[in-house]
């Protein structure tokens, strides 16, 4: 048992999710059709309203519904549109008009529609607040112009998670607005960027005069960071929750790894391997405490927790998968970019995948929130210790220094 | 010899390395050749060889080199590294040269050698055995009737480059190294497709090839003469990785001082000023480490044989540390196939798996140090 939620609510997500795989079955239903009736019957994000994909229920009942439905065989969107279940669903459900929550969830739980997160700038990476491309208002549309960069999956997305300055004699903070682009606008540049693995997982997007209605701007105008605030939360939560399932993950691939080859064993590496699984189980454990704790209260800063250490233990997984293959960790399947309609995720099954997954691991102390700022929260947010002296938040944001 | 201490010679001798190295390998021209099929230029190797005098360093003066020591090796070394210069140095100067002088084999040195020298031989030392393992004490290569090779090797360093090949192979005697053309018949040498793109590494298959003994009676065995050259290779390999690292850290600190987040350079963040002391550590460490192997082969100042491991051990944590620092503190730029790191990323994490590797260096260092007689 996983959860103190009441019975009642774990029966009536198990029994919605049994029902939702006995009519829709998933080998003969079209994937679409199969997670629109998943976000029908609520079980999207069990914890969203009914009628917006949820049920009204704990968030720590989503594991219940999902080894459902993914053991029965159905998708598991997370992976098809992460950005979208993992950062956009949340934020949309919370701070979007209920109109236009309604345009928006469905097409993009069934992943008809997948999403971006248009944050990062050359600019403002860990200093977001920094941001400078600009939104503004024209009758009732907004105009945006700007550069955007590190934006994973904006050749594929639809649809964006866009935050944009739209008062530069603010301070920082509270110079910003939040908005959903559509990604088809003729306003829209994206330009691949290619990553150390060789695969173009993310890219540079260009705004040039975009165009947003009045009414796909999500919260007030100048509330555009606590807005963000919902989506950042989300995104730490969704990279960093990690699985319930002991042994999952990347510990799951280095077990399996240590399994497939007796030849490579050495005392040294073994004690390293169970050090690593100790280390991901803690994590893992932390995160279930985390999610009974909380409750039905949103994620606070505690969700930095599993996101830190989750980045830090996947790095550390793959060092030790690469150590112990040795000489052939030395190999490499290809750094040509992967193309077709393979290209969902930057993981291929191939011979060389340890070697792929472990260069692609360099990242994962850097996207969503470096390690760095990570400590930094953990410091100021939960243990209350003084916060850096700041040069930048007294005043207005064109005067702080930037480059 | 006072170790440590460079004679006006070496460093002269560091200065012109540097010189070629840097206008040899800008950035743009090891990428280009990363896509080439061969991997490095030909004319270069020229260059280094007869115009400037690099490739004989190391070798004695009766082939036509300048009979220098692993010292000045390793200054020329430290200098590819920082430019990651692609070409078959490792596999011509560090591991076969050395194999061959150890074998004693005067003739075929006096063929091979002043090639070399003039950096129009590729030589490649093949000691692997067939999944890449370092000098097996059971080759995966055999010589039959008449000295004819037959088997396969994996992972061997410029093995697809070499125009001669030493070839570790099981003869009736024990292991022996033999020469291979490198257009022999029978001979099949593939690319393997390698995570660093600036070293290659060959898969051989020997069908019935012809080659020559090498070596005379009197002189080390076989493995003993791979023995010394891995130990040179040892030393090459950890004097390349200083040259890195060093070129890591001065762009880690350089990086840190402009960036500017939150208003202020991103260096004034203990978080980023500690991690980039921690890099100035390591590479301060892996210098002294590789310096002093060169020294305790030149000059015996320590057990070259120890002072080697150790040089590994050491060079290869910190080559490692200092190249995931160099990514962290470079932000999302760091992680992009337009910024260099990557390319010195991936080095060190080849380097520390040749040779038998940092483990396999390791496990001899604790031999002979954890518990003495
Ligand atoms: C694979 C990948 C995918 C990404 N996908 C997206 C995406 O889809 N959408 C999006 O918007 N962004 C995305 N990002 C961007 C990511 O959020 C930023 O890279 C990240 O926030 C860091 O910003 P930066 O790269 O500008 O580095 P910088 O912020 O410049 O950081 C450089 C270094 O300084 C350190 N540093 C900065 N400030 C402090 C401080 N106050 N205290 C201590 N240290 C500090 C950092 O920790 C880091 O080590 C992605 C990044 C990667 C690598």
């Amino acid at each position: 048992m996983t959860t103190t939620a009441p019975l009642t609510h774990r029966d009536l997500v198990a029994d919605t999710a049994r029902r939702v795989v006995a009519e829709h079955p998933p080998e003969s239903t079209p994937r679409a059709e199969f997670l629109g009736a998943c976000f029908d019957a609520g079980l999207a994000w069990v914890h969203f309203p009914r009628g917006s994909g949820g049920l009204g229920v704990e968030a720590g009942l989503q594991d219940v519904a999902d080894s459902i439905l993914q053991g029965a065989g159905g998708p598991v969107p997370f992976s098809i549109n992460p950005m979208g279940y993992g950062m956009a669903g949340p934020t949309v459900v919370e701070h979007a008009r209920p109109e236009v929550a309604a345009e928006l969830l469905r097409p993009l739980a069934t992943c008809e529609e997948l999403w971006c997160q248009l944050f990062s700038e050359p600019g403002a990476g860990s200093d977001l607040a920094g941001l400078a491309t600009r939104a503004v208002l024209d009758g009732d549309t907004w105009v945006v112009t700007g550069a955007k960069v590190w934006t994973s999956l904006a050749h594929r997305a639809r649809r964006a998670l866009l935050l944009a300055r739209t008062d530069p004699d603010a301070p920082k903070h509270r110079g910003l607005t939040y908005f959903v682009l559509d990604m088809t606008d003729p306003g829209v540049e994206v330009r691949p960027l290619r990553q150390m693995t060789g695969a173009a997982e993310f890219n540079e997007v260009h705004l040039d005069g975009a165009r947003i209605p009045d009414t796909h701007r999500l919260g007030e105008v100048g509330d555009g960071w606590r807005v963000a605030m919902t989506t950042l939360m989300n995104e730490r939560r969704a990279i960093g929750g990690g699985s319930s399932r002991r042994g999952s993950g990347s510990i799951g691939a280095a077990l399996q790894l240590w399994r497939e080859r007796p030849d490579l064993r050495t005392p040294a590496l073994r004690d390293r391997l169970t050090a690593l699984f100790a280390l991901a189980d803690a994590a893992r454990l932390t995160g279930e405490r985390q999610r009974v704790e909380s409750g039905d209260r949103p994620i606070g800063p505690e969700g930095s927790i599993g996101k830190l250490v989750g980045a830090e233990l996947n790095q550390a997984v793959y060092d030790f998968c690469m150590d112990l293959l040795g000489v052939e960790a030395t190999l490499y399947g290809s750094y040509d970019p992967p193309d077709g309609v393979d290209d969902e995720t930057d993981e291929h099954a191939g011979p060389h995948d340890v070697q792929r997954a472990f260069l692609r691991s360099r990242a994962n102390t850097i996207e969503g929130g470096t390690s760095e700022v990570l400590r930094n929260i953990l410091g100021e947010r939960l243990l209350g210790l003084p916060g850096d002296i700041r040069v930048d938040t007294g005043r207005p944001w064109r005067e702080v220094p930037r480059g | 010899m006072v170790e440590f201490e460079f004679t006006d010679e070496q460093r002269a001798l560091r200065e012109v390395a540097r010189d070629v190295c840097t206008r040899s390998a800008p950035e743009e021209e090891v990428r280009r050749l990363m896509g080439t099929a061969e991997g490095f230029d030909r004319a270069v190797l020229r260059r280094l060889g007869s115009d400037v005098g690099l490739l004989g360093l190391a070798v004695p003066e009766e082939h036509g080199g300048a009979g220098a020591g692993l010292v000045e090796l390793a200054l020329l070394a430290e200098e590819t590294g920082r430019t990651l210069l692609p070409g078959p140095l490792v596999g011509t100067v560090a591991l076969a040269v050395p194999a061959l002088l150890a074998t004693g084999d005067d003739a075929v040195a006096k063929e091979l050698l002043p090639g070399v020298v003039e950096g129009t031989t590729v030589l490649a030392l093949a000691a692997t055995d067939d999944r890449g393992g370092w000098a097996p004490a059971q080759p995966s290569v055999a010589a039959g009737a008449g000295g004819r090779l037959t088997g396969e090797q994996a992972h061997v360093l410029d093995g697809a480059a070499a125009d001669a090949l030493l070839v570790l192979a099981a003869a009736d005697d024990g292991p022996a190294l033999f020469l291979v053309d490198g257009d022999a018949a029978g001979l099949t040498r593939e690319v393997q497709s390698g995570l660093d793109l600036t070293r290659r590494q060959a898969r051989l298959r020997l069908d019935g090839v012809v080659a020559r003994p090498v070596g005379s009676a009197a002189a080390a065995t076989a493995a003993a003469a791979v023995a010394t050259a891995r130990r040179t290779a040892a030393v090459v390999l950890a004097a390349a990785a200083v040259g890195s690292a060093q070129r890591m850290l001065d762009s880690s600190v350089e990086y840190a001082r402009q960036r500017l987040q939150f208003g202020r350079p991103i260096g004034s963040f203990q978080a980023v000023k500690h991690r980039c002391a921690d890099m100035l550590v390591d590479v301060e460490h892996a210098r002294s480490a590789a310096y002093h192997a060169a020294w305790a082969a030149d000059a015996g100042t320590d057990d070259p044989e120890l002072a080697a491991d150790l040089a590994t051990v050491v060079t290869a944590e910190a080559h490692l540390r200092v190249a995931k620092s160099t990514v962290q503190v470079h932000g999302g730029i760091g992680f992009t196939w337009e910024h260099p790191t990557h390319l010195h990323y991936k080095r060190a994490v080849s380097d520390a798996a040749l040779l038998g590797g940092r483990a396999a260096a390791a496990a001899r260092l604790a031999d002979a140090v954890l518990e003495p007689a």
